[in-house]
């Protein structure tokens, strides 16, 4: 079965299964009292041909200033990445964890929201946040826990949050942000506000309660959901096929009366294109949408993972020939629209720039040792006000800046 | 006696086990062929198989309900939570499920399960990866809760803890996990559950303890030496039920004690602590039982050390109690 038009797909919300009888199987799926089940496309949908060409079933029809602008965006997210990788290795930084071969997958997604919608991550996606206008100082002070870090310091680097770009805050415990996102189009729904909430979580996290949690609700109340699954392989050092019986990650859209589609996550016109159609479809009322974005985690699972312990060079080496970023740079090439020039420009610019904010991060103070008791509740009880008393008297710990 | 630290210690006691009983499976994320993030589990995957050594979803409702389950069918399953910090979503099948099986049937079905998870902060793991939870179990009834600070205990007392009929949730302090070095036996051997350890005899007080904050103790009570200040440093070892008895008996000697963990203050488990001191031994206290504690807010990132109940803080409390 091949990737069906996106605006022939979403005529009405019966369409998808109209269309696509063999999408639930074809067989003893029952129509619900909802009306017909939305349909699954299996097939990856795949934008940039082999020879440069659009598919013209699935082109976004971007401009080329778009996808030019995008193209930076997938440069600058490389760049930072990899020198946060040498920052921790150098031990200025604790921990890092990126998004090296998944740019594809998180550009395309975040770029395809309206200015209106808001994005729910789950911890890779700082490229998205910087995109959405985050200045990169705020991040690498996130990156530092120093005292101007927007979250005080109080969460492991690339734990940010940021609410004024209408991104959600970074929590460790996986899969919470699922139904948190569907919570918050919910409200926006009730408000008949003209929103989408798009929310990011791994493979890995299809496993929690929380995506089951958040798909079902998402499909009893019809919210303005776009799941973004970035299928990247692997869940730290577990494959994953280990984690669904499933054919597909997609597949589990049907069991919840939500749409499903799957698309090429290195192709970044083809992320584009299935989270921009869940994004309109969303909008219009007609429900949420589980996108199941194919990609790969290049690098470890963080800097405290040695993926060498549990998987192959081969494997990731045939990854690496799929990276996004060679790919579209390829495919602009053919178009004329880039070059080396450009592209060593950028890359140096956003060195220098990076640079210039690890310096700054450095050389701002720690949080200070009142911080840590502000929040925990919005007025100090008498217990906190004790405990901050009590440090604020007492010895320093070894090695301390304060 | 060959030299190992926690982390070979626990996997030690673990192959040891396996080899012992087959009913032993172990199950959880990444703990297969990668051995787990801090490799508690290498090798096993290799040695005993996939059936018995299991890289599971990742769910810990999952991991735990499942391992209840091939328990009551009468298997040994020894899941681990990769981290402490993600125990929660298991939380509804430990306690309402787990704890009270046996009591809600009527004896008829066991409750029985050990479930290894690192604990404990100082590694600049933020909010999710250094929590202490353990009163969060300890009040609830049926659970015991265990808590090694050397490898030769955490050898002896994960393999108690596998052979108790209770379940049993055994944090491993992962500050020291590596740090802690020391000789162990080969072979079997327990360690029994619901003995504290002296760990430092002394005449002026007593420091109650557990966890990666022994070592902060005995570090503030060798200082406490230098002026005069003989604490006795008490290793709890098992959290809950705790041995009450080696308490009272240190509190009765010496009439000031000083509990010391890193888990928040308040409900943590000094606050037990304190009030059995005073429900059992009031009379013979010369000074107001204290607590350094974690302070009462989210674990920190930037400021651990100062959130931390490290030496620098336990010391000043040591002089003032044993001054009072
Ligand atoms: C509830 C919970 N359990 C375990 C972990 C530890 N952990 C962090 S990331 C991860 C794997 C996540 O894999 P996936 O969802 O595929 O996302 P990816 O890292 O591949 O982007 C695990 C097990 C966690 N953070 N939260
Ligand atoms: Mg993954």
């Amino acid at each position: 079965m091949s990737a069906t038009n996106p605006t022939q797909e979403t005529k009405s919300t019966n369409a998808g299964s109209a269309a696509e009888p063999k999408s639930n199987g074809g067989t003893a799926v029952q129509p619900t009292q909802r009306g017909a089940l939305p349909g699954v496309i299996h097939e990856p949908i795949r934008v940039i041909r082999d020879d440069g060409s659009l598919d013209p079933a699935w082109d976004p029809k971007l401009s080329d200033a778009q996808m030019v602008a995008l193209y930076e965006q997938m440069v600058r997210t490389r760049i930072i990445d990899e020198r946060l990788v040498t920052l921790q290795r150098q031990g200025r930084i604790g921990f890092h964890i990126g998004s090296l071969g998944e740019e594809a997958t998180i550009l395309g997604s975040a770029a395809a929201c309206r200015p209106q919608d808001w994005i729910w991550p789950c911890y890779r996606e700082f490229g998205a946040l910087l995109m959405r206008g985050m200045p990169l100082q705020a991040y690498v002070d996130n990156m530092f826990g120093n005292a101007n870090d927007p979250v005080k310091g109080r969460q492991m680097p690339d734990h940010y949050s940021g609410k004024p770009y209408k991104f959600g805050s970074v929590s460790s415990p996986i899969g919470t942000q699922i139904t948190q996102a569907v919570g918050f189009g919910w409200a926006a729904k009730m408000r008949k506000d003209d929103l989408v909430t798009l929310v990011y979580f791994g493979e890995g996290a299809t496993s929690s309660n929380e995506f089951h949690n958040g798909a079902n609700f998402a499909g009893v109340f019809k919210t303005p959901t776009v799941f973004l699954c970035r299928n990247n392989g692997w869940a730290i050092s577990v494959p994953a096929h280990k984690q669904s019986g499933s054919q597909t990650f997609a597949d589990k859209a049907v069991a919840y009366g939500i749409h499903g589609v799957r698309c090429d996550g290195n192709d970044l016109l083809a992320v584009y294109a299935a989270t921009r159609q869940a994004v309109e479809r969303a909008a219009r009322g007609e429900g949420a949408t589980l996108v199941e974005s194919l990609t790969y985690r290049l690098s470890g699972h963080s800097t405290s993972d040695d993926p060498k312990a549990y998987r192959k060079d081969t494997e990731v080496d045939a990854w690496k020939s799929k990276d996004p970023n060679v790919r579209f740079r390829a495919f602009l090439d053919k178009r004329g629209l880039y070059d080396d020039k450009r592209q060593t420009t950028l890359e140096e610019q956003t060195a220098a720039e990076l640079a210039d904010c690890v310096k700054a991060a450095e050389a701002a103070p720690l949080p200070s040792l009142e911080s840590m008791f502000d929040d925990v509740y919005a007025e100090l009880p008498w217990h906190l006000r004790e405990q901050r008393a009590e440090l604020l008297a007492g010895p320093r710990a070894k090695g301390h800046g304060h | 006696m060959p030299q190992m630290n926690m982390v070979q210690a626990i996997n030690d006691a673990l192959r040891l086990e396996m080899k012992r009983d087959d009913r032993v499976v172990v199950l959880g994320e990444d703990v297969g062929k990668v051995g787990g993030v801090f490799r508690v589990t290498a090798g096993l995957y290799d040695e005993f198989g996939e059936d018995r050594v299991i890289d599971t979803p990742l769910s810990e409702g999952g991991i735990i309900g499942t391992a209840i389950g091939m328990a009551l069918y009468g298997l040994l399953p020894i899941p681990e939570i990769q981290f402490g910090d993600f125990i929660f979503p298991a939380y509804d099948q430990i306690v309402s499920e787990l704890a009270k099986f046996r009591y809600r049937s009527g004896g008829e079905y066991p409750s029985k399960l050990v479930i290894r998870t690192p604990v404990g902060g100082g590694i600049r793991g933020g909010h999710y990866h250094s929590q202490s939870p353990e009163s969060q179990f300890i009040h609830v009834a049926g659970l015991k809760v265990v808590c090694p600070t050397n490898p030769y205990d955490a050898k002896g007392l994960l393999l108690a803890s596998i052979r108790d009929p209770d379940p049993v949730l055994f944090f491993e302090p992962k500050r020291i996990y590596r740090a802690a070095k020391g000789e162990v036996p080969e072979g079997d051997y327990t360690v029994p559950l619901s003995k504290a350890a002296v760990v430092r005899p002394g005449k002026h007080l007593t420091v109650v303890t557990w966890g990666a904050m022994l070592y902060e103790a005995l570090d503030a009570a060798n200082q406490a030496a230098q002026k005069g200040i003989e604490a006795e440093v008490i290793d709890l070892r098992t959290l809950w039920p705790l041995d009450i008895d080696t308490i009272v008996e240190s509190v009765k000697k010496t009439g000031r004690v000083v509990v010391v963990h890193e888990a928040p203050k308040t409900c943590g488990l000094g606050s037990e602590v304190v009030a059995l001191i005073n429900e059992k031994c009031f009379l013979h206290l010369e000074a107001p039982p204290a607590r350094v504690c974690g302070f009462d807010t989210p674990f920190p990132y930037t400021l651990e050390m100062e959130y931390l109940p490290l030496a620098h803080r336990i010391l000043p409390q040591l002089v003032t109690t044993a001054q009072f």
